[in-house]
């Protein structure tokens, strides 16, 4: 598995963690040999094996549909690196 | 003997005497934490809130309503989230972060009487085997090799935790566990930990690595404590999804050490090529005490053994790069804007800013084999394999109570030693196969390596069996012994 400075660029941008071109190179030589490692997977004979969903089995409980939380608006907001008016403020995305 | 040489159990009998108060514990492991600065185990102390903690612990005993840890010096991990005290996760993207709610499982200590004396460094975001990945500093294990004076790792990621227990800053501290954080700490620096069956304990208020591994446990210096503390940290949760809605046994109550009619299963496969002779000494010498204990033993075998470590590396970090999307620099933690950046620049400049190597590598990682194209060869792929694992364990636990392993392949190793994050990953061979398959797992110190650093001993039970796990640490740390202190 050889990972390309393509794919690194690709992978960053899909994760939104922007990457300087130096740290490029160094990053696909370290994620192929994380992923070649991870490769050796592909000889297991995995037919008719269900993908593994639950650790234990448990079934999800139900509650009644009510209101149980609310009314925190300043706690929500507590740490925010910018609040305005009772909202998140993000820079501009309509120009 | 000094109050903090003293085990939760002698605490609690001392406090229950009046031997001493809970504003004498505290004083003793606060002065104690202060001395013990250079290890770096803290992150956040909080003396005040100590103080004001056990003078409310002394004021219960008096009154005869007091709690089963009251008054009882505890650490918190920094993943767990406490009201009003800042919560990182080891992490920068998250410095400051005050949270506004108290995390189940810290908070149910707290409700029992512990008295938190701060929170714990650790790996960031708990990824890391080491503590070098904190971006507060890298925790120093109190432990030096004969005849050395290199630093050497606590292990992690719960090494402030296994530090500051070590060390006698704290009588027990919570960790958590996703491929082994609470066990190879545990073992490294020479004390007990146990990573109950998954769902045990509320993940609610846990920052959150890989969510369908991540689970918390305690950490002390004797079995007995370990059982004290997860007393008081299981139990059902309605905020927690996963949360098992089962009875909690008085683990302490119920341990003896006792293993007449008990079968230990010894994995075959867990016997690696080239394993350190020590350990592998070390390991039959377990398996005789256990005999000694009364317990029978039988091979067993776990054939899938090999592919727990990257089925692993592919589960965890899909589920990481998912829950640390989360950290964008909108609602709380680090917000970078470059000059003249919109949102998606924010995004990138936060995430590249906020995020060290490692985490920045998983995510990347889990990013890949999530992607479009990947997801069955990689992902699928992983979680039938997981099938598998589990599927090894149920039948071995057809012929066998419990299994004994080592808990890691060597001995605690010193900064740098593990440059290569592939080298660091295979520290958690004889781990992450339970962690997959949710099981109870505990580590017990047993012996020393030919330097005189600690070696633990593993033990897995069934799902929900934590007393038969207990059970077989107490007969081991009977029958090992250890005395051994940095």
């Amino acid at each position: 598995m050889s990972v390309t400075p393509e794919t690194v660029l690709k992978i960053a941008r899909l994760a939104r963690i922007g990457i300087a071109d130096s740290e490029v190179a160094p990053l696909a030589a370290e994620l192929s040999t994380i992923l070649g490692w991870i490769e050796q997977l592909g000889e297991v004979d995995t037919q008719g094996v269900a993908p593994m969903t639950a650790v234990i089995p448990n079934h999800l409980a139900w509650r009644a549909d009510v209101v149980t939380d609310g009314g925190v608006q300043a706690k929500v907001l507590a740490n925010a690196p910018d609040a305005t008016s009772g909202f998140f403020a993000v820079p501009k995305v309509i120009e | 003997m000094m109050l903090t040489d003293l085990t939760i159990a002698g605490m609690k009998r001392g406090l229950a005497a009046r031997d001493f108060s809970a504003t004498e514990l505290a004083t003793a492991h606060l002065s104690a934490m202060e001395q013990a600065r250079g290890l770096n185990a803290f992150i956040v102390e909080t003396p005040e809130i100590a103080t004001a903690q056990a003078a409310a612990a002394d004021a219960a005993l008096a009154r005869g309503n007091a709690g089963p840890l009251a008054g009882i010096p505890i650490g918190i991990k920094d993943l767990f989230c406490t009201e009003s005290v800042q919560t990182t996760a080891g992490s920068k993207i998250l410095q400051g972060f005050i949270p506004q709610y108290e995390s189940t499982v810290s908070g149910k200590l707290l409700g029992a009487g512990a008295v938190m004396l701060g929170k714990l460094n650790m790996d960031e975001f708990a990824m890391g085997s080491s503590n070098e990945t904190s971006a507060y500093g890298r925790v120093i294990s109190p432990w030096k090799a004969r005849n050395s004076n290199r630093e050497l790792v606590p292990g992690g990621s719960s090494g402030g935790s296994a530090a500051a227990v070590a060390a006698r800053l704290v009588a027990g501290a919570t960790g958590t566990d996703t491929g082994g954080s609470i066990r190879q700490p545990a073992s490294f620096v020479g004390i007990s930990g146990i990573k109950p069956t998954y769902g045990r304990c509320s993940r609610w208020g846990v920052v959150a690595f890989a969510s369908s591994l991540d689970q918390a446990g305690p950490m002390a210096r004797s079995v007995e404590d370990c059982a004290l503390l997860l007393t008081s940290m299981c139990g059902y949760d309605a905020r927690d999804s996963t949360s098992l809605d089962v009875p909690v046994p008085d683990f302490a109550a119920g341990l003896t050490g006792d293993l007449r009619g008990k079968t230990i299963g010894v994995p075959k496969e867990y016997r690696l090529d080239g394993m350190d002779a020590t350990i592998a000494a070390l390991w039959e010498q377990g398996l005789a005490w256990l005999r000694d204990a009364g317990a029978r033993t039988v091979e067993v075998s776990l054939p899938h053994t090999r592919y727990a470590l990257p089925a692993y590396y592919i589960i965890a970090p899909a589920e990481a790069s998912s829950n640390l999307a989360r950290y964008d620099g909108v609602r709380y933690g680090l917000r970078v804007t470059p000059p003249g950046g919109n949102l998606a620049d924010m995004y990138s400049a936060t995430r590249a800013a906020g995020f060290g190597p490692e985490v920045k590598r998983r995510i990347m990682i889990g990013t890949y084999v999530l992607s479009a194209g990947f997801y069955d060869a990689y992902y699928t792929q992983a979680q039938r394999v997981r099938t598998l694992i589990a599927r090894d364990f149920e039948l071995a636990f057809e012929k066998c109570d419990l299994l004994l392993t080592p808990t890691a392949p060597s001995a605690a190793f010193a900064f740098g030693d593990k440059a290569d994050p592939l080298a660091m990953y295979l520290n958690d061979v004889f781990t992450v196969p339970s962690s997959l398959a949710g099981l109870p797992a505990m580590s017990v110190p047993a012996g020393l390596s030919p330097d005189g650093l600690p070696l633990g001993l593993q033990i897995i039970g069934r799902p929900l069996d934590e007393a038969g796990v207990l059970d077989a640490g107490l007969a081991i740390e009977r029958a090992a012994g250890f005395t051994a202190r940095p």
